[in-house]
């Protein structure tokens, strides 16, 4: 579905991504872990669109999508619910669930999905006239969760999901990620909770300063020794 | 009492002016951090059109009203498509001696066609000459003509801004840029928009002006805009109603230190407002204060 090859990304000499190649097939919950600065929050933010490549192509459903702009991409079925939340602070609950819908026109299909997006998050629907940046942290993680499925995307990109949740509010967000691949989304994780991402994952990559080390199926890579002393804690 | 109240309709009506003119600057900011310079010069520009739409096309004052905030609209996204469009990856304080050119440019450009001096709008008539007493008040109907065009602009605004797709892509944008790319928003048509805004208001600033006190000339924007400036900074930069208040803020201040103290020092003072706002509340009147975040 997804096809990354040969990817390279620069800010300005910072030689950030260094030719990566990846795939992720239809699906799919493939993870993308590796300690903080190894890249992959960039590489992110390149396939959605918000960085351009130096070089490298990016192919979605066999198109080249490579110069497509963030918002033709948002349009073909990719979207991303990015690091750190980024909700729209000052807007409503219901506000920032509307703009997931931005690129969408079909009415009646916008309200059946925020009823799903509300029964998938029914504390989401509780606050739904509160002001984003009043939610917990935990809230705001589901929001922008349900804001990246307004767009009924096919592809959905999670950068750091698990970032200072409770453990149990973490466990939670990774049964909800479970269950909206089951539900016919793919799925590409990135996480620094290199285990429980390994537990859903069908297939993960690691990455390390901007190269992709290791790679295999989800299974593979936690019994790894290699993946177990740098990233399970033993 | 009579004379305060005299003052607070005299300041209300300057206030207006610095409010919609104010507003531009702001909104501008939200999205792009851009301080737009030429903001002050595209309200000099609304005068001149209204100017020619009364003049030359005999045109009534609504028309004339309506054409000169469309043109100003083009214009603005017009100016933000050449001059800062190229550089939005540039230094901000490119960004900014830009900005400062483009003012220069219309400025100079205005007066090489329209001539240096400065010409008067046509002496008013029907409704528009009247003047009102209540008690000893007297409020012109210019006044209440910008008061309440100013008041139904407001609302306007507020409604594109808080209920439209657009609007709220304009939120958004002034948000969080990224993630606003994020939900497929075009942050340059956005940026238009806003610029198309903006200048509309800034477009019927200017004719109001215009009818309000007569006389218009090519260099009309610069101390007006300076103000605005400072109204937007004062509400807190990037927040629509904090221009708001601020716009008629600095036209009360402006207002009642010339009715009361000595007009001489007007500007001192709106000034001196700034430099204190700048130490006690950087952020402006509604601003938060930003901590940077991790
Ligand atoms: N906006 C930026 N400007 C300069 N360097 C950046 C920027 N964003 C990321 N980097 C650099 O790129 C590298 C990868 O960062 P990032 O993708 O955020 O890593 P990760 O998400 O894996 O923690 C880091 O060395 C980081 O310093
Ligand atoms: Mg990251």
């Amino acid at each position: 579905m997804l096809e990354i090859t040969n990817l390279n990304v620069h800010f300005g000499v910072i030689h950030a991504i260094k030719g990566i190649s990846l795939t992720v097939n239809e699906g799919e919950i493939v993870t993308l872990i590796g300690a903080n600065g190894a890249g992959k929050t960039t590489t992110l933010r390149t396939i959605s669109g918000l960085k351009k490549p130096t070089s490298g192509t990016i192919t979605f459903e066999g198109n080249d999508i490579t110069n497509l702009d963030a918002r033709q991409r948002v349009k073909i079925g990719i979207s991303q619910v990015p690091e750190g939340r980024r909700v729209f602070s000052t807007m409503t609950v219901l506000e920032n669930l509307e703009l997931g819908a931005y690129l969408r026109r079909d009415k009646a299909g916008i309200n059946k999905d925020y009823q799903m997006v509300f029964e998938r998050f029914p504390i989401l629907a509780d606050r739904k006239k509160q002001m984003a940046g009043t939610l917990s942290g935990g809230e705001q993680q589901m929001l922008a969760m349900g804001r990246a499925l307004m767009s009924r995307p096919k592809l959905l990109f999670l950068d750091e999901p698990s970032m200072g949740l409770a453990p149990l509010l973490v466990q939670e967000i990774f049964d909800i990620i479970k269950d909206i691949n089951d539900k016919g989304t793919t799925i590409l994780l990135v996480e620094q909770n290199a285990s429980m991402a390994l537990q859903i994952a069908d297939r993960a990559y690691v990455m390390e300063t901007g190269k992709i080390t290791l790679s295999g199926t989800g299974k593979e890579l936690i019994q790894s020794e290699e993946i177990k002393k740098a990233y399970l804690g033993g | 009492m009579e004379q305060f109240l005299q003052q607070l309709i005299n300041g209300i009506s300057l206030g207006s002016i610095y409010a919609l003119i104010a507003l531009g600057y702001t909104m501008v900011y939200g999205v792009i951090k851009l301080i737009n310079f030429a903001h002050g010069d595209v309200y000099m520009l609304g005068a001149y059109i209204g100017y020619f739409c009364i003049t030359n096309l005999n045109l009534g004052f609504f028309p004339s009203l309506l054409i000169s905030m469309l043109v100003c609209a083009l214009l603005g996204a017009t100016i933000e498509k050449i001059a800062y469009k190229p550089l939005r990856n540039a230094s901000r304080i490119a960004v900014l001696i830009t900005a400062i050119g483009v003012s220069l440019f219309l400025e100079y450009g205005t007066m090489f066609f329209v001539k240096p001096d400065p010409r008067s709008y046509p002496p008013l008539t029907g409704f528009m000459a009247k003047t009102f007493r209540v008690g000893n008040l007297l409020i012109t109907s210019q006044q209440i003509l910008i008061i309440i065009i100013t008041v139904v602009l407001m609302i306007a605004l507020q409604l594109i801004v808080k209920r439209t797709r657009i609007g709220k892509a304009m939120r958004a944008v002034s948000l969080d840029g990224d993630a606003a790319q994020l939900m497929g928003i075009s942050v340059d048509r956005t940026i238009s928009f806003t610029f198309i805004l903006g200048s509309a208001l800034a477009g019927a600033a200017g004719i109001l002006v215009g009818i309000y006190y007569n006389s218009i000339n090519p260099l009309m924007g610069t101390m007006p805009g300076l103000k605005a400036f400072v109204a937007a900074v004062f509400g807190g930069i990037g927040i629509i109603p904090g221009a708001m208040i601020g716009g008629y803020f600095i036209g009360l201040v402006e207002v009642m230190v010339s009715g009361y103290g000595n007009s001489m020092y007007r500007d001192a003072v709106v000034f001196a407002i700034l430099i204190i706002i700048l130490i006690v509340k950087p952020s402006g009147l509604l601003g938060k204060e930003t901590r940077e975040k991790v």
